[in-house]
Formats: structure tokens, sequence, C-alpha cells
């Protein structure tokens, strides 16, 4: 239990995947105009991160690893399918994108309406292949330390662009340079963040 | 094929293809495309340049794949279709990193294989290869992939500089001497937080000298 509490802990401050990795960057400065849909975009991410992670594990564990292959016949034993795993991700968290777009249409039309175009696009978000790529190159034990991963990166990376969001949304106030405005400040802005959030680095779990 | 009218293979158009994403219309600085993995991989300039090859590699050969089936992608696929082309070749430039250069291709780790998901690719497949034919598609990725290369490398030069006072990992500013005039290495630029900040800089040089780039709100 505590070591999924540090993994958690873990993935949403000191692992952020956006001022620790830059994962997401795109949607996340493209978005984040005002705090409703950056909630919005925030909650679908984390949505989708709980729900692949754990798909993608279990892939990774039974199908992709090197001898993963071997509850079907000992003679796959050997075998290493490790270099097909950026086009099984990738399949997975689009068809993915595409069921949790279904199913949230037919559970909730509200949700599916405030969330609009960016759930799909969603599968192009590098935050997702990115953390599915984490997951592997750090070995996650079980299924559980991987779901928890995935949850926590989720709502990092829905606290990141929330608050850049509110801070975008009073910047209207401020009399920026020219040259600064929209994309500059953002991206500068970002940095000063990033190093605001440098502060959870020293902490050990 | 006499009766089609040609175009010579290197008009001013096609030229300007390669030319305007260079400054015009970079795809980082302007378009906002592929800046996660930008960011990541500029503390030194040689896993800079080699991520900026590897796009260039992917950006260019998915363009002209993609361009060439146009007419025969069903439209509600087709962003699968454009994945399963890009994660072919990002596999292919992966392994062959592994194979030739597997010290940068560990420095780069995870970002390789987000290559896929770089926007980049995304942004111009739909943009433009999806309406144009393979050569100016070819081109326009050849520019692209340029314009996105050309940013990482400025920000992996000063980063490289200032952080650890070296150029392509030569000692440059050790063999000048100039640490005995009290100079330090800026430890902050190693950091994560100073590559936007870099970026936000460069924009801001460029904005001020291009004005019709100016975001007016």
């Amino acid at each position: 239990m505590e070591n999924l509490l540090n993994i958690f802990v873990r993935s949403i401050f000191i692992d952020n995947m956006i001022f620790a990795f830059f994962l997401g960057m795109c949607s996340y400065l493209a978005v984040s105009k005002t705090v409703k849909t950056s909630v919005g975009l925030g909650v679908a991410v984390v949505f989708v991160l709980l729900i692949t992670v754990p798909v993608n594990f279990l892939l990774e564990k039974f199908v992709l690893k090197k001898g993963a292959l071997i509850w079907m016949s000992d003679s796959f034993a050997t075998l290493d399918l490790s270099f097909l795993s950026f086009i099984m991700f990738i399949a997975v968290i689009a068809s993915m994108v595409q069921l949790v777009e279904m199913v949230i249409e037919k559970f909730s039309p509200a949700l599916y309406n405030s969330l609009g175009i960016f759930l799909p696009l969603i599968a192009v978000n590098c935050a997702i292949l990115g953390a599915a790529l984490f997951m592997q190159e750090r070995e996650y034990d079980n299924i559980a330390e991987a779901t928890v991963f995935g949850f926590g990166s989720g709502i990092g990376w829905m606290l990141a662009i929330v608050a850049l969001a509110a801070i975008r949304e009073k910047m209207r106030y401020s009399n920026v340079p020219a040259p600064l405005r929209g994309l500059g400040i953002t991206f500068i802005l970002t940095g000063l963040m990033g190093i605001a959030f440098m502060s959870f680095l020293g902490i050990k779990l | 094929m006499e009766n089609i009218e040609k175009e010579p293979l290197f008009s001013a158009k096609n030229i300007k293809l390669m030319t305007n994403p260079l400054s015009q219309e970079n795809p980082i600085t302007v378009q906002v495309l592929g800046i996660c993995s930008a960011l990541a991989v500029t503390v030194k300039m040689k896993p800079a340049i080699v991520m900026a090859l590897s796009v260039m590699a992917v950006l260019a050969v998915s363009n002209v794949v993609i361009s060439a089936m146009r007419k025969s992608i069903p439209g509600r696929i087709r962003i699968i279709v454009q994945l399963v082309v890009i994660a072919t070749m990002v596999i292919l430039v992966d392994q062959f990193l592994k194979a030739f250069a597997f010290d940068v291709s560990k420095q780069l780790s995870v970002f390789v294989g987000l290559i896929i998901t770089n926007c980049i690719l995304m942004g111009r497949l739909e943009a433009f290869a999806m309406g144009n034919k393979p050569w100016p598609a070819f081109l326009d990725g050849l520019g692209n992939a340029g314009g996105y290369g050309l940013i990482l490398i400025i920000v992996s030069f000063f980063r490289e500089l200032l952080g650890s006072g070296s150029f392509m990992g030569y000692p440059i500013m050790e063999k000048l001497g100039i640490y005995k005039t009290g100079y330090e290495d800026n430890g902050m630029m190693i950091l994560p937080p100073m590559a936007l900040i870099t970026v936000g800089l460069i924009i801001w040089v460029q904005r001020s000298r291009n004005k019709s780039l100016l975001e007016t709100k």
C-alpha cells in the first residue's frame, strides 16, 4: 500500500509529465486559454491514462516482453517482440480512445458534449504514449502499480494545465511586450512553473 | 504523360515549401507543433542533431507514403493509417539507432518512440500530405523537419554552451581559459525548465524582427 502511495505522489509531483518530461505539450499550450476547457481536457486525459496504462501493461507482460509468450507454448520462451511495442501501444491507445469515446457518448452525453473534439485528439497526445513507454522502461511489478502510475500521471498533467490556464486568464490584464504576447509568454510561464515544480526533486520517497 | 503540364522539380513554389518552415512558418515557434520532444533532447547538441535527423527521415518518408496513398485512404480511418505508417518508420529509425549509435539512442530514451505522437508528423500529414502530390510533400517534410531541427540546434547550442561550457562535447570554455577569470557554468541551463524559457526568448526575438507574426489579443 505504501509503495502504491509512493508511486502516486511521485508521478504527480516529482515525475510530472509536463514539467519533468515535457509530454503532452502541444495540447497543453493550445488548449490552456480558459480554465473550463482545460478542466475538460484534463479529465479526459486522466480517464484515458487510467485505462490505457493497465491495458498496455498486460500487453507488455503477456505478449511483448522477452519470453512473455511462454504461456502459449514452450517454444516461444526466447521470443522477444519488444521491437513491436510502439506500434502495439499506439494501436491500443487509438482503439481505447475510440472505445472510451463511444462509452461516454452512450452513458454521459453531457460529459461527451463538454469534451467535444478533445477526446479523439487525445490519441495523439504524447503524454499517453509517453506513460506507456515509461511504464515499460520502469518495469512495474504488478498491474496495481501500473494503474496507480497511469492515474497519477494523469492527475499531474491535469494539475499543470489547469494551473497554466488560470494564470493565462489573469494575464489578460497584464501589459506583456507585443512580440512576447500569446505563445512566447506561455513558454516562459511554463518554464517558471517548471522551476517551481523542481523543488519537489529533492524529496526521497 | 506528355500532355500533363510539367513543373520543374525545383520551381519557385517548391523551393518556398522548403524555406518557409525555416522561419515564417516554423513548426515550433509559429505552428506550435512538436514541442514535446523538442525540449527534452536539447541538453547537449549531439542528441539534438540525431533527433532532428530522425524526425527528418520519418517525416519526409511518411509524407511521401501518405501522399502517394492519399486517394485510397478512407476518411474515417485515416488517423489510424497515418499512425501505422509513422509507427513503422519510427521502428526502423529506432532499430537503426540502436544498431549504429547505441549511446545516443540510450540518451534519447523514450523520445525516439515519441516521434510517433510528435504533432509535427500528424499535423503535416493532415495539413499537407493528404492534399498534395508526393514530390511537394517530400519537400514539405524536409522543410518542416529542417525548421524543427533548426530550433532544436539553436536551443541545444545555448544550453550546452552556457550549461556545461562545451560545444558538441568539446570543452570550449575550458580551452579558452574563461574559467580563470572567475566565470562559472550556469547549472540552471541544464534543467528542463530553461529549455522552455530559451524557446520563449527565441520566439520573442523572432517576433520582434517579424511583425507579421505578432499575436493580437
